[in-house]
């Protein structure tokens, strides 16, 4: 059996014609561009300028609390914190935390979407149970999880036979590794499967029905329709939570402060530059970090092939 | 063509877009603060039991009018004190008039700039009534930067019981040595502060300075430091820390003990010896484990050289960005006098940073008098930390080397050098 996707629109042939644009046309361009105007100007305001900034800034030897040893040093802090093994060492983990995470909550994320869009009883209540994990406030649900953890007052240690009673979570790296995980993991597959809920919903109950006709069984339909139909909106939720847990910062500074080397790379660039005061080297970290999350969102649109201005559903 | 009744619902927008903004602006005048002309002061405190504000009252009193003193609150921990402060300091707020420091910091913002400097009389005064090691913490560049105002060290606190059952005679000095072999071969443990944070490079400082060391020379040139923990003194100080992980003496949870654990294995069965600040004297209540507690000078790193306790406390500073230091200057003078250090240390267990301030007649009903001349004593002998503006780095480094503790060996003074001189060159991350 083929892989029954929706026609694609004949609208690409028809906008490879010679453009002829009207006085309308024009207009309405025009009207578009100064309606955006204010909400660019804004946005070179607020993220531009202290982007710049931060670029400039990681040319230097700077401490904030050191000024007169300001000293311009080109990329020098690029090729201390490349050719650091504590820089690697987060990176590491960092990726590690969002290729776990994020696989396990597409899964979970999944299943939870299907749940909400099939049930046909007590909707709302499902519906609203299903995602209080994501409205509670992420370092709320890391003292929470911490708490559970805890070898004082936690219920982990009680309720996991296999777990002595004085177990410490937070004493070694892949047992806090793990416990920073679960947080993580529990907060936000209800965003996950909110976004794939959207994905579900816009599938043609028609296609499922025919392919069910032509005697799909229920796996199939799922790997065959289903799936394919909803690339757009898989595409869309690993995106946004990769590259949220690329930036985990909450739950590591709540459960361990960085300890057991489980620091992130966000957290040692809050490190270098707010504790440390270490304007330079820390800039130059977090430009690495804006670099890194540019890199993953383009290898996830390049990885799932979708055109993001089909995906919008636009011609 | 537009009804009047569309034309209304047009304006109604306007209308509320102005109601807001009359609001925020409302909002943002109140939260500038309205300067009546007078000098009020703000007190950035480190939180404690009510001591800072006892004394802030007393000097508004006593002022008559000339300056009023309100205290505003800083974070718990010392590092959070830090970032905060620096911070808006950097951005020249004029908000922080006066502000309590401590030591590992003082000459970070001294060297940029943030503490306005004291007149050359009142650094006269304040030298001559502080203990040496309160002037050494809080001295710059040869400039006195900030006001002693309270001072602590440590001291062995050692079971009477234990010592009677372990024959060692305690009115001579010891050394670690000592206390560790004695410890282990009569089943007791040697309480220590050795968690990955300020507390374990405060040990590590104090055994370097006892055995004749320091940490790092030449401090002035900031990041250009001599850094010489990879002495023999580093060495000696090395041994100490290895000898006692290696040793029965170890308590269990030695590699994230900090003062309030010291204290419990201290207080247990199995508790001999314990260093640690002034202030836990008054954490065993009246009965003081049976009036077994004792007390001795700070263990030897190297028999028969005098040890070196550490120091800590709290100096008061002006800020360079205060619109009032004048009154400012005025309200630190009073609020650092022998009588208001004695104050403030009667509600916080925070002693004076001054002899004198060792003479206000309550201290003596809350101590015991020996205890007293013990702390002077220690005090007069104490090692601060590094003074270096880059003192938190400085300490970074050998948290990252020397903890944990079953990790130190001969090599850790030597990595611990290299770690460090390549953190202050922004070489490598900390």
């Amino acid at each position: 059996m083929s892989t029954t996707v929706a026609p694609k629109k004949q609208a690409r042939k028809k906008a490879q014609a010679p453009a002829i644009i009207s006085d309308r046309a024009r207009a309405e361009n025009r009207l578009g561009m100064r309606l955006v105007a204010p909400a660019v100007i804004l946005m070179l305001i607020v993220t531009a300028w202290p982007m710049a900034q931060a670029l400039y800034l990681s040319l230097f030897r700077y401490r904030l609390t050191a000024p007169d040893d300001r000293e311009f040093v080109g990329l020098a802090n690029y090729g201390t914190v490349l050719t650091d093994q504590l820089f690697w060492q987060d990176t590491w983990n960092t990726v590690l935390i969002m290729v776990v995470t994020v696989a396990i909550e597409l899964v979970i994320g999944f299943a939870f979407a299907m749940v909400m869009h099939r049930i046909i009883f007590a909707r709302g209540v499902v519906r609203t149970s299903i995602l209080i994990p994501y409205g509670i406030v992420t370092v709320v649900s890391a003292y929470a999880w911490q708490f559970a953890f805890s070898l004082n007052n936690g219920f982990v240690n009680g309720w996991l036979p296999f777990v002595p009673d004085d177990y410490n979570w937070f004493g070694g790296h892949w047992s806090a590794m793990f416990a920073i995980m679960v947080s993580e993991i529990w907060k936000t597959t209800p965003f996950m499967s909110l976004l794939l809920l959207a994905g579900l919903s816009q599938i043609s109950e028609d296609m499922i029905e025919a392919a069910q006709v032509d005697g799909a069984t229920w796996w199939q339909r799922l790997w065959k329709v289903i799936l394919p139909n909803m690339r757009a909106a898989i595409m869309v939720a690993v995106l946004f939570r990769a590259l949220d847990a690329f930036r985990i910062f909450d739950n590591i500074f709540v459960m361990t402060k960085g300890a057991e080397d489980t620091e992130s790379s966000s957290f040692l660039t809050y490190r270098q530059v707010i504790e440390q005061v270490q304007l330079g080297l820390g800039s130059a970290l977090s430009v690495l970090l804006f670099l890194a999350v540019l890199l993953i969102a383009f290898l996830i649109v390049k990885l799932f092939k979708v055109d993001l201005a089909q995906a919008r559903g636009e011609a | 063509m537009t009804t009047p009744r569309k034309r209304q619902r047009r304006v109604r927008p306007a209308v509320a877009t102005v109601g807001i903004l009359l609001m925020a602006s409302g909002v943002l005048a109140a939260c500038g603060g309205e300067d009546d002309g007078g000098n009020n002061l703000v007190w950035y405190i480190n939180p404690d039991a009510g001591g800072q504000d006892k004394i802030a009252e007393n000097c508004t009193k006593q002022s008559g009018g000339e300056y009023t003193i309100t205290t505003q609150v800083l974070p718990q921990d010392a590092g959070q004190q830090r970032i905060q402060l620096a911070r808006r300091l950097a951005a020249g707020d004029p908000e922080i008039d006066i502000m309590s420091l401590d030591p590992p910091f003082t000459a970070e913002f001294s060297a940029a700039g943030y503490l306005a400097e004291i007149p050359s009389d009142l650094q006269t005064k304040f030298e001559e009534q502080a203990f040496a090691s309160a002037v050494d913490a809080a001295t710059w560049e040869d400039e006195l930067v900030v006001a002693p105002f309270w001072s602590n060290t440590q001291v062995l606190w050692y079971r009477k019981s234990f010592v009677d059952k372990a024959g060692l005679d305690m009115s001579q000095p010891v050394t670690w040595d000592q206390i560790i072999t004695a410890a282990a071969d009569n089943d007791g443990t040697v309480a220590v502060q050795a968690n990955k944070y300020e507390g374990y490079s405060v040990w590590v400082n104090a055994l370097v300075s006892g055995a004749g060391g320091e940490i790092a020379t030449d401090t002035e040139k900031g990041a250009d430091a001599t850094v010489t923990i990879d002495s023999e003194a580093g060495q000696a100080a090395a041994d100490v820390v290895a000898e006692l992980n290696g040793s029965d003496a170890a308590p269990a949870d030695l590699s994230v003990s900090n003062e309030g654990t010291a204290a419990t294995s201290f207080a247990a069965d199995t508790g001999a010896f314990m260093v640690n600040w002034t202030f836990i004297w008054n954490n065993y209540g009246e009965e003081r484990l049976d009036d077994d507690i004792g007390f001795a000078p700070y263990p030897e790193t190297v028999e028969g050289e005098e040890s070196a306790p550490p120091y800590g406390g709290i100096g008061l500073a002006v800020s360079n960005f205060s619109e009032h230091k004048d009154a400012a200057m005025k309200a630190v003078e009073c609020l650092t006098t022998p009588e208001n250090q004695g104050v403030n240390a009667e509600l916080t267990g925070n002693m004076p940073s001054s002899p004198a301030g060792y003479d206000y007649p309550p201290l003596a009903e809350l101590y015991d008098a020996q205890l007293l001349a013990l702390f002077q004593e220690s005090l007069e002998r104490a090692a601060p930390r590094t003074v270096s503006p880059y003192w938190s780095d400085m300490s970074g480094a050998i948290l990252s080397t020397w903890h944990p503790p079953s990790g130190v060996d001969d090599q850790t003074p030597d990595e611990s050098a290299t770690f460090m001189e390549e953190v202050l060159q922004g070489e490598s991350l900390l």
